[in-house]
């Protein structure tokens, strides 16, 4: 039990000291990217839980970030004045689903509250993935990869070519999201330090459900699903059933992130639809070494902070191809194998330095 | 409808058609040496037409697409080599994460050498504006280039897998690697060769419809998914097939544009693709048997 939990505990407290050392030593300016960070990491974390526990890839996840981030987006920016007449809208101003904003004139409009849009969006996404999940999941390797591709690039194109949703300029101005009063993801600076521990907040919650999720009864049967379908098919595990529901999970934490950063950016635009984010999501799993939460997510902070704050300049798409080409060949098992992350482990515990920091 | 605008469309779709035929070809040739796909596909076309466009600078056009042909056909050469031969059995995962990885890589490669510019070649007869004329429909004459030099790859490949040595060892392997190998036939470089002839296919293709559909950095992968989508649909490996299927896909597409937007086409040809897999991954001529018995 304590081992379960301990590495949650030791996040925490490095999440905490990260934030310490930057008020410290004056870089404040990071936490906007360490924030961004920590809600893709958590699209890599569900990514992981598929990929490594259940073995099935998946090369359209950013589609899935993507239907949360517009629908989201969407919803608490289209003005429905017009329709105020309406008994429904009536009916969700009344109990304060929809609030009144003020748009970019100064004058009233008419948006969902985003609660209510993040519930939608969330819910949205549960219900494609069951219904792409469902046949998708049946195939195999080849078929597979490209059936999820396909999956990816329907997103990106119909984002990409629908007016409503702002084309290729995508959408803006998007409000921020109270959660709770005085809590508030947005990316104004007043409010970065909590931001930060909004976003890290939720990575470690995730990590809690998924750490949770694999020492359960669930999680054994998915390592069975992953080592030999066959063998767990004929042991009596249900297979279809938890692919699909661990793909709709994935899919799930992938459209929650999706609605956060969006929501912390104030706007969200096609290209995070793209499949080169859907193959870097595939990327960084694979360096963490597929069946290794903790690894995915520590390739995910390193990786995704490099590359959000710049160090791979024009190269950034192709440091991503470069690692999976050098990954996949040399290390199939990923860098960070069970193993080496244990003795790793160990041996930082010892020192107590910042996760990102060890690889 | 009138019957010319029909026939106008008709013409495009079997335009496209053609191509994604071609670079479906290019697919099934790896996949039948190797059993795997391989997703740098449409970058042997991108490849073929950008480097032609350049060498077009100081040579004339025949000898910039047979210079880019044989270049891109060393780069397939050194693909295989440095990435993909000396691997022992590799799982399918594995090999879709790594051609994945190579179509980046020259993807980002083809960014930082020719920029983000659109080029094209010259139209290898005429220019944009000539056309002939049958009936109502107008023909542009580089679409008579683009489909009959795809047919005539089709029937040098054809000829090549049925009646010459080197041919019929690569199907040998295809069908059995093991046996194949036990006949003294290098399964190694029969691989090395797939790859070589698929880019010279795609290369070739490349140049031929860079002057209809121009050619850029990223164009390769779009293409790679319609070739997929192609490949698919006629039974992966069946490259006869392919070319009914890519002409089905092409006029499909083509059609498409008439009841929605065309920012939707590639929603189309996706779509298909989807269904296909769902409903019937053999493909639509392909029957499950015949779909093993893995033949040009």
């Amino acid at each position: 039990m304590r081992s379960r939990y301990a590495p949650i505990l030791f996040f925490s407290a490095i999440v905490i000291a990260v934030q310490i050392l930057t008020f410290a030593t004056g870089r404040q300016q990071y936490l906007t990217q360490l924030t961004m960070t920590g809600y893709y990491s958590l699209v890599i974390v569900g990514l992981c839980m598929l990929m490594g526990y259940a073995g099935q890839i998946s090369l359209g996840h950013a589609g899935f970030f993507a239907i949360g981030g517009y629908v989201s987006a969407f919803l608490t920016t289209y003005d429905l004045t017009q329709l105020k007449g309406n008994l429904l809208i009536g009916f969700f101003s009344r109990t304060g689903l929809i609030v009144t904003v003020q748009d970019l004139y100064g004058g009233d409009a008419l948006v969902f509250h985003p609660w209510m849009a993040c519930i939608a969006a969330v819910l949205m996404t549960v219900l494609i993935a069951y219904v792409i999940g469902g046949p998708v999941l049946k195939l195999k390797g080849h078929y597979l990869a490209m059936a999820t591709l396909g999956f990816g690039t329907i997103v990106y194109k119909i984002v990409l070519g629908t007016s409503f949703f702002g084309a290729a300029d995508g959408l803006s101005d998007i409000p921020g999201f109270k959660l709770l009063p005085g809590l508030e993801v947005s990316g104004k600076t007043a409010v970065r330090i909590q931001n930060y521990y909004i976003s890290w907040g939720m990575v470690a919650l995730g990590m809690l459900l998924l750490t949770n999720l694999i020492h359960s009864r669930a999680g054994k049967a998915l390592r069975a699903i992953h080592s030999a379908e066959d063998a767990a098919n004929a042991m009596g595990v249900n297979t279809a059933r938890y692919k699909l529901n661990i793909f709709v999970l994935s899919a799930v934490f992938a459209a929650v992130s999706g609605v956060f950063l969006t929501h912390y950016n104030g706007g969200i635009g096609p290209s995070e639809a793209s499949i080169m984010k859907s193959v870097r999501y595939v990327a960084i799993v694979a360096i963490g070494g597929m069946a290794n939460l903790w690894g995915a997510l520590s390739m995910g902070i390193v990786l995704n902070f490099l590359s959000l704050r710049g160090y791979f300049g024009s190269y950034d798409d192709a440091v991503f191809g470069v690692i999976l080409i050098m990954i996949m060949l040399f290390a199939p098992e990923g860098l960070l194998r069970r193993e080496v992350f244990q003795g790793a482990k160990k041996w930082i515990s010892g020192r107590g330095k910042a996760e990102g920091q060890k690889t | 409808m009138n019957i010319e605008l029909l026939s106008q469309y008709l013409v495009a779709g079997i335009t496209y058609g053609t191509i994604y035929a071609i670079v479906a070809i290019g697919f099934n040739i790896i996949y039948n040496a190797t059993g795997i796909i391989n997703f740098a596909q449409g970058e042997f076309v991108m490849l073929g037409g950008m480097i032609a466009v350049s060498l077009h600078a100081f040579m004339p056009l025949p000898a910039a697409i047979l210079a880019a042909v044989l270049a891109t056909m060393i780069i397939g050469a050194l693909i295989e080599i440095i990435f993909i031969r000396w691997l022992i059995s590799p799982s399918v995962l594995r090999m879709i994460i790594i051609t994945i990885g190579i179509s980046i890589f020259i993807r980002e490669a083809a960014l930082h050498v020719w920029g983000e510019s659109v080029r094209a070649l010259p139209y290898f007869t005429g220019t944009e504006v000539t056309v002939f004329s049958v009936g109502d429909v107008h023909i542009s004459p580089q679409v008579l280039w683009v489909t009959g030099i795809s047919a005539v790859m089709v029937m040098l490949l054809t000829f090549f897998f049925n009646y010459t040595l080197l041919g019929r060892q690569m199907r040998a392997c295809s069908a059995n690697r093991d046996a194949a190998r036990l006949c003294g036939i290098s399964a190694k470089n029969m691989v090395t060769l797939s790859f070589v002839l698929s880019a010279g296919i795609g290369a070739f293709a490349g140049c031929v419809v860079s002057p209809i559909t121009y050619v850029q950095y990223d164009s390769g992968t779009g293409l790679a998914i319609k070739g997929f989508t192609v490949a698919i649909l006629g039974g992966l490996g069946n490259s006869t097939a392919a070319i009914a299927a890519g002409m089905v896909l092409g006029i499909l597409e083509s059609f498409s544009v008439w009841v929605m937007p065309a920012a939707f086409k590639d929603v189309v040809s996706i779509s298909i693709l989807l269904l296909i897999l769902f409903v019937r991954p053999s493909g639509i001529f392909g029957s499950v048997e015949a779909s093993r018995l893995k033949e040009f």
